[in-house]
């Protein structure tokens, strides 16, 4: 499969802290990618890089073989990224039509047409009962099932996910693994995930990437990956191993 | 044609806004004469309000020197008629053109170099303070002696001059309202105006969802910056004089954003809502006032400043978000939850 998202020796620092150091991985077209590692990995900054909140210090992006290192973040979502806050940020003023609306007229030519698609997908993501509610009054599951809804919306070739998961209850993690899949499987839609929660990076992924201290130290099939001696001492300290 | 104007409007509300339509009509033909001059002042608030409310309300964008563009559309007119005899009718494209530039400008510098919330509005009343500093010495215009325009007794009103009776103003002051009016509601329900309420809410998941923010925050200003040289303009010809220490100073910049605030900032109503409550309740204060001979300087800001207190207090989104529940107006919009919607409108950022 050709790498529809691509990474090479991307770095970045902040005031000296190097966040992500020479970070290389691809994520094929039609896959679903997880991205682990422990807190202040550079996972949420590799995000950032990726959807053009920060630039790289050094290093390329690549979308379906094009750079889009140093483009706006409006730019790499009209080609084909769509990503979720990890703080999720709801239009709280506007109703949950109205959030998933913007999103969607990013892929369409008018407000109409929007307000037919965000139906769409806000009845994907079980938010139908909610469509005429403030987005304000949501409660965070719903709040993050929003953040899917209108980066989905935007009809992007590859989501970005930011720990969607977290705070989830089990049945409503399993909802949301059921989408996800449901949307890589049916639309081929490609899927590059942040999350802690390990259930759901086993149940989704066919691809883990572990960073740790800004750097890739492993990568493969999640099975393997989580029996990999240098990613057990990241998590779990070197007495474990 | 007829969804795309009255889509999403409560049946209710159609036959009272027709109601009320219809009554400021016929009004002219019932009151008096001062009657009518209050009615423009309500009317021009409304109207410039609106204005400000694009900017604010919708796009989140916090100016508080919208006197500048009061003031250049007024000059602008003005000058021209005085100097040239052009109607004012042409002369609005330069007083439009000129505020635009000036909005741009403004905007640019904010917005390219990442200025917002309170620098913004720092940076809208520099502005405005450096027009009025430099009309003050402009002596094309009168400089800080004021500039007029010929007054003379009409015996029938000349549209095309703008000179004539206040019934005249009172008319062309209703038509731009509802103008205005129409424009912000078939703004707010186009994709600029929901991109405008995503970068008023969060800028930065608006950029996500790929909004231009710098672009869209442009035609904010701009648009505003030219809707309200028009108000400009029908205040040069209605008062026929012009001081540059009134017309561009940070008080008038000030009485026109009270409406939107007090009213609801915003929502379409808010703007006149807020104009009528203010300016009728401060005319009325005066005249009983004067009725019991007491003269109090000041005593119409300090008016203001009591309502303001009074909303800020116990209406903190304004009048017309209780009061279009009360009349069944607010659509289908589900609160829920302890926390009201409209949480980060108020800094502006």
């Amino acid at each position: 499969m050709a790498a529809l998202l691509e990474l090479s020796s991307v770095s970045k620092s902040f005031a000296g802290l190097k966040a992500v150091q020479d970070v290389s991985f691809s994520v094929p077209e039609g896959s679903i990618v997880a991205l682990i590692g422990p807190n202040g990995a550079g996972k949420t900054t590799c995000f950032n890089l990726v959807a053009g909140v920060y630039r790289p210090d050094a290093g390329e992006v690549r979308l379906g073989g094009a750079r889009i290192d140093g483009w706006r973040s409006d730019q790499i979502c009209r080609a084909g990224v769509g990503r979720t806050f990890q703080l999720v940020k709801p239009f709280a003023g506007l109703t949950v039509m109205e959030n998933v609306i913007v999103g969607a007229l990013n892929a369409t030519a008018g407000v109409r047409e929007a307000r037919q698609k965000a139906g769409e997908v806000i009845e994907q993501l079980g938010l139908g009962p909610k469509l005429d509610h403030m987005a304000s009054s949501l409660t965070l599951p719903e709040r993050k099932r929003l953040e899917v809804a209108r980066a989905l919306a935007t009809g992007p070739k590859i989501l970005l996910l930011d720990e969607v998961m977290a705070g989830l209850r089990p049945t409503e993690m399993d909802h949301m693994v059921a989408v996800l899949r449901e949307l890589n499987a049916r639309l081929g839609l490609t899927i590059l995930l942040i999350e802690h929660v390990m259930r759901a990076v086993m149940a989704l992924s066919a691809q883990v990437i572990v960073l740790h201290h800004g750097e890739v130290i492993a990568s493969g099939p999640p099975a393997q990956v989580t029996r990999d001696p240098a990613v057990l001492e990241c998590y779990l300290g070197e007495e474990a191993v | 044609m007829r969804e795309i104007l009255l889509g999403g409007v409560p049946r209710r509300g159609l036959v009272l806004l027709s109601i009320l339509l219809a009554l400021l009509v016929a009004l002219p033909i019932v009151v008096n004469d001062y009657l009518i001059t209050v009615l423009i002042l309500i009317l021009y608030f409304a109207y410039v309000g609106q204005a400000w409310n694009l900017m604010m309300g919708f796009a989140g964008q916090l100016s508080l020197g919208h006197a500048l563009y009061v003031g250049l559309g007024a000059y602008a007119a003005a000058a021209l008629y005085v100097h040239y005899g052009v109607s004012p009718w042409i002369g609005l494209g330069a007083s439009i053109a000129i505020s635009a530039a000036a909005g741009a400008i403004i905007g640019f510098l904010a917005f390219r170099f990442g200025v917002s919330g309170v620098y913004f509005a720092i940076l809208t009343i520099a502005f405005a303070e450096f027009a009025r500093i430099g009309f003050d010495h402009w002596s094309w215009v009168g400089g800080s002696a004021g500039f007029f325009l010929p007054v003379a007794n009409y015996t029938r009103s000349d549209l095309w001059n703008l000179r004539g009776s206040p019934t005249m103003f009172y008319y062309l002051m209703l038509a731009m309202t509802v103008a205005a009016f129409v424009l912000c509601h078939l703004l707010l329900r186009a994709r600029v105006g929901y991109y405008w309420l995503a970068i008023r809410e969060s800028p930065e998941a608006a950029q996500a969802l790929g909004i231009n923010i710098f672009r869209y925050k442009m035609y904010a200003v701009v648009l505003s910056a030219a809707m309200t040289s028009l108000g400009g303009v029908v205040f040069a010809f209605y008062y026929n004089n012009l001081f540059p220490e009134q017309v561009f100073h940070i008080s008038r910049s000030i009485e026109l954003i009270l409406g939107p605030i007090i009213g609801g900032i915003g929502t379409l109503f808010g703007p006149i809502v807020g104009a009528f409550v203010l300016t009728a309740l401060a005319e009325s204060l005066g005249e009983i006032m004067h009725a019991f001979g007491i003269d109090i300087p000041g005593i119409k800001q300090v008016f203001y400043g009591v309502c303001l207190l009074v909303v800020v207090m116990f209406l903190p989104d304004g009048i017309w978000p209780p009061l279009s529940k009360a009349l069944g107006l607010d659509g289908k919009r589900i609160q829920g939850g302890d926390k009201p919607g409209k949480s980060d409108t108020g800094g502006g950022g």
